[in-house]
């Protein structure tokens, strides 16, 4: 992506794209970086309203409530700091101070994060340093605490401690980004002199990207499964042809290139990602290597689903999506042949297919450049999501052996935790509101820090919902946040379940709960909204299968006369 | 010294094909690209106001852009001296007669 294609993007028609307010504080001129970052959103779909502030005004808009980032009161704050900026501060410091650089400027930059979240409830993203050597102390630098490079390094790693125990702050690597490019790319001497400009022409579309690909995942879109082919993708060779002895996997020559590769894979598979296979192959051939070469690092129990046919691997892809139960836009499908490549592309709309390179020795770098596994949490259940979508699949070959529904869902003996949002389950519901698209009523995102909040207000009632049931635990499935209204008005502020418990009943069981609720505490009316999005057109008549009536843009359910429905989900 | 001065030689008559006219013509491509603008018809007296997508951040992608195209780089302090497009011309002939 050239800056030039995402400057003609700002001609673009931006009508009907989600909009998202964001403000830019920079210590440099930033006019460039703002038209990429707003060029960038195009792609996404996003109307990004940016406040840009005049140059060199961090601290000032921030210290003072009455300055135009508060008026703007953007969701996300975007805060750049130059290494340049920070190179002249260092050079004015007395040399006695300078070892404490790093420290200090934490701690004003703390005490900036503070000032701005009591008044505003904004994300914020910063860029770190793009270090610059001075070469003031040549290599011995590294040794020597008061040098510049000492210090650079020093911030750069205060500032991931920072960002832990921050849940509002969140980094943009541009670290990485030098380190992928280099500094040559990044910076350009000349422009910097007449411009005041850091960032050159080239980076900012790298620098753009870094930024969206948070803001993306902020907004719950990331990916979340990689489809992986298998011969000379995932192994060197092809196993129908050469046989299980003599594809290239292990520390020999290429074979080397596809164990490490598969090492990437399995580290996202730890981390959540769901792994799929999907191969022109004959099953049992396909899977031999898994179960007996004893170098592949991928074995079968890191695989979701496996699908190896003759089919058409579009078809094949639409299977393994309807086993999942995730949009095609969070799938990633690696293949080394060019015509599968075109071929899913072509008709499964929304899927990302990197266009490996030809040489398998490069993937993993080429991989790594594409940054595709963006996040903003990470929780522990993350671990044990391949079990989850086994079990799932066993369960899927269950349902065919009933005829009647009922009979299958009794057969499940189905158990649900019910409790209010506590210290042990909001990361998983503070993940589950950032990933949720499809089975979300009003798609309010809530951080970590907010669920905290919100389970000591008392105009708020949290409830959590687990399911398992006789092939395992799907862990915490549904999120319900009411509201107190008024006197005999509970409102549902937030309704998102996981899509992974469909047709289980789950959504009866869920009202069962918000009605007794209600009528225990003395509300009458139980109101709710559907705001419509791209992506949960699946639940827009949801009020209305349940037995709510319409009134205006709401949806109302009289609590005092509700008879439960049916459901064969028990409280645990 | 003799060496050198075959060698620059060399490099001038081979990039003295290029005249005025061709890198005028070049330059103008590159302004279309950028600025987005298929209408732009640039002569050696064209300035900042005549184009009005023409302004100092713009100027920095010409710039950038015509460093690229020419693979040319000119110093920072004749990034801002040019009074027109004939200037900025004269500057690229030069670079690649010395290139």
């Amino acid at each position: 992506m050239e800056f030039n294609h995402l400057k003609k993007n700002l001609k673009k028609d931006y009508t009907g794209l989600k909009k998202i307010k964001v403000s830019l504080l920079s210590d440099t001129a930033s006019q460039l970086l703002v038209q990429s970052i707003r060029g960038y959103g195009y792609e996404y779909s996003y109307d990004l309203d940016i406040f840009e502030a005049d140059f060199n005004q961090i601290d000032r808009q921030i210290m003072d409530y009455s300055s135009e980032l508060y008026e703007h009161e953007a969701d996300i704050t975007i805060i750049y700091e130059s290494s340049h900026k920070l190179l002249s501060k260092f050079n004015k410091m007395p040399a006695d101070q300078k070892k404490d650089f790093a420290e200090n400027h934490i701690e004003h930059l703390d005490m900036l994060i503070k000032t701005l979240s009591a008044k505003l409830k904004t994300k914020i993203i910063y860029l770190n340093l793009a270090e610059i050597n001075d070469t003031v102390y040549g290599n011995y630098a590294n040794k020597l605490n008061n040098s510049f490079v000492f210090q650079q390094r020093k911030f750069n790693y205060l500032l991931m401690e920072k960002a832990a125990e921050t849940p509002e702050l969140f980094i943009c690597d541009l670290s990485a980004i030098q380190s992928l490019y280099g500094k040559k790319q990044l910076f350009s001497p000349s422009i910097y002199i007449n411009t005041e400009m850091v960032l050159s022409i080239d980076i900012l579309p790298k620098v753009a990207h870094g930024i969206l690909s948070i803001v993306a995942a902020m907004n719950g879109r990331m990916n979340k499964c990689i489809i992986l082919d298998l011969d000379n993708t995932t192994w060197g060779g092809i196993i129908g042809d050469d046989g299980i002895e003599n594809i290239q996997v292990g520390t020999l020559g290429i074979g080397k290139a596809f164990t490490e590769l598969q090492y990437w894979v399995k580290s996202l598979q730890q981390r959540g990602i769901i792994i799929a296979v999907c191969s022109k192959n004959t099953e049992s051939v396909a899977k031999e290597p898994f179960e007996k070469h004893p170098d592949m690092v991928l074995r079968l129990d890191d695989i979701a689903v496996f699908v190896a046919n003759w089919e058409n691997k579009a078809d094949n892809i639409r299977q393994i999506q309807s086993i999942l139960n995730i949009g095609f836009d969070s799938m990633v499908f690696l293949d080394d042949n060019p015509f599968e490549r075109n071929i899913v592309r072509d008709n499964i709309p929304g899927i990302c297919v990197p266009e490996l390179p030809q040489d398998p020795a490069e993937y993993l770098q080429y991989l790594y450049s594409l940054n595709l596994f963006e996040t903003i949490a990470v929780s522990n259940e993350d671990a044990e999501r391949t079990k989850l979508y086994q079990t799932e699949s066993k369960r899927v070959i269950q349902q065919q052996k009933f005829t009647n529904e009922d009979d299958f869902l009794k057969d499940l003996n189905m158990l649900s935790i019910v409790e209010p949002f506590n210290k042990f389950n909001t990361p998983r519901v503070a993940q589950l509101s950032q990933r949720s698209n499809q089975f979300n009523l009003r798609t309010v995102r809530y951080t970590d820090a907010d669920i905290e909040a919100l389970a000591t207000d008392n105009d708020f009632y949290t409830f959590s919902f687990t399911l398992e049931d006789k092939f395992g635990d799907n862990g915490l499935i549904c999120v319900i946040i009411l509201k107190k209204e008024n006197d005999t008005t509970l409102f549902i502020d937030t309704w998102f379940m996981s899509c992974r418990v469909l047709k289980r009943g789950m959504e009866h069981f869920v009202l069962n709960t918000i009605a007794n609720f209600a009528k225990d505490n003395g509300f009458s009316i139980v109101k709710g909204e559907y705001i419509p999005t791209a992506k949960n057109e699946m639940v827009k008549d949801h009020y209305k299968n349940l037995g709510f009536e319409e009134s205006g843009n709401f949806w109302t359910l009289n609590a005092s006369d509700y008879i439960n429905k049916k459901c064969f989900i028990n409280k645990k | 010294m003799l060496l050198i001065i075959s060698i620059k030689n060399v490099s001038s008559i081979k990039n003295n094909n290029m005249t005025k006219e061709d890198i005028l013509q070049q330059v103008n491509e590159v302004f279309i690209d950028v600025l987005d603008n298929e209408d732009i018809k640039l002569n050696n007296e064209t300035t900042a106001e005549d184009i009005e997508e023409w302004d100092s951040l713009s100027h920095i992608q010409l710039v950038v852009a015509i460093e690229k195209h020419f693979k040319i780089r000119f110093k920072s302090s004749e990034i801002q001296s040019w009074k027109n497009v004939g200037e900025m011309i004269d500057c690229i002939e030069t670079k690649i007669i010395t290139a």
